[in-house]
């Protein structure tokens, strides 16, 4: 059951990367990163993280897909123009891709618990919304405070940036 | 590699090819708009690789950082996309290759 639905959600995940990075359409580009976003939320349910799941979906499929839909709206982006892709990047491509996929599963062998295989229900909760709130809420509130600055810093400097020059 | 047990290497692969396309998507592809869906996906690679790893732990912590992490590329998409329509205003294009020079 958990390699079953960790091989479709992975499968999924990529293919759905792979096609944003491949095909030209802006809008065919957002529609695969919200399917990716997806695929990724499920992947957190899958490692029993409930609630960055929920986070997953509403901030990143929600907001973030809203406002590359707006820009993609209010640009008008036309299509990429066609270059041809060369054997020598395919090639590097590939290979860098191989090395980083061997040196992950390489540095996965490094740690404790690399031999624990995943099973359904044994998380003890830690993913609920409960006591990630905990966490949020008394060792991290410092960098909790620190996050609404950040958001505030941020509003202000979009405004600032879209504002029209009054003359 | 085992395909039946789903062990941490299986997520840490898994994040490191979804990291190196949205590396592709970065290097090769030339709006700007997509080079931050790109970023998206390097994000998201670098929190899948978190949160496998705290699941495998037994730790809630590594999740409480992914949190932090969306927050911040909420900002950071929100912020990327102004500064977007503001060159895009100036400039007329979104192609990273015409926008090579600091003034306008």
């Amino acid at each position: 059951m958990e390699a079953v639905s960790f091989w479709i959600l992975a499968s999924g995940l990529l293919i759905s990367a792979t096609a944003l990075v491949a095909f030209r359409n802006p809008v065919t580009n957002a529609v695969c990163l919200v399917v990716a976003l997806v695929m990724q939320a499920a992947l957190f349910i899958t490692l029993e993280a409930f609630f960055l799941a929920a986070v997953q979906v509403i901030v990143y499929a929600g907001a973030v897909m809203v406002l590359f839909l707006f820009v993609i709206m209010l640009l008008d982006v036309k299509e990429e123009a066609r270059r041809k892709a060369s054997w020598a990047k395919v090639v590097a491509v590939v290979g860098v891709g191989g090395g980083a996929v061997f040196g992950a599963t390489k540095i996965a062998t490094l740690f404790p618990f690399a031999e624990k295989t995943l099973h359904w229900g044994e998380g003890k909760g830690g993913g609920s919304a409960a006591e990630l709130g905990k966490l949020l809420f008394t060792s991290y509130s410092p960098l909790f405070l620190a996050t609404g600055v950040l958001l505030l810093v941020a509003t202000v400097g979009v405004v600032v940036l879209c504002r029209r020059d009054p003359q | 590699m085992n395909f039946g047990e789903i062990t941490l290497s299986h997520y840490l692969a898994l994040s490191s090819l979804l990291f190196l396309i949205g590396l592709a998507g970065v290097i090769l592809r030339r709006s700007l708009l997509i080079i931050m869906m790109s970023l998206e996906l390097l994000l998201n690679a670098a929190n899948l690789a978190l949160v496998a790893v705290g699941r495998f732990q037994g730790l809630p912590d590594p999740q409480v950082a992914v949190f932090f992490v969306i927050t911040v590329a909420a900002a950071e998409v929100s912020l990327g996309l102004a500064i977007l329509v503001a060159i895009f205003r100036i400039r007329k294009t979104t192609a990273a290759d015409q926008l090579a020079s600091l003034r306008f």
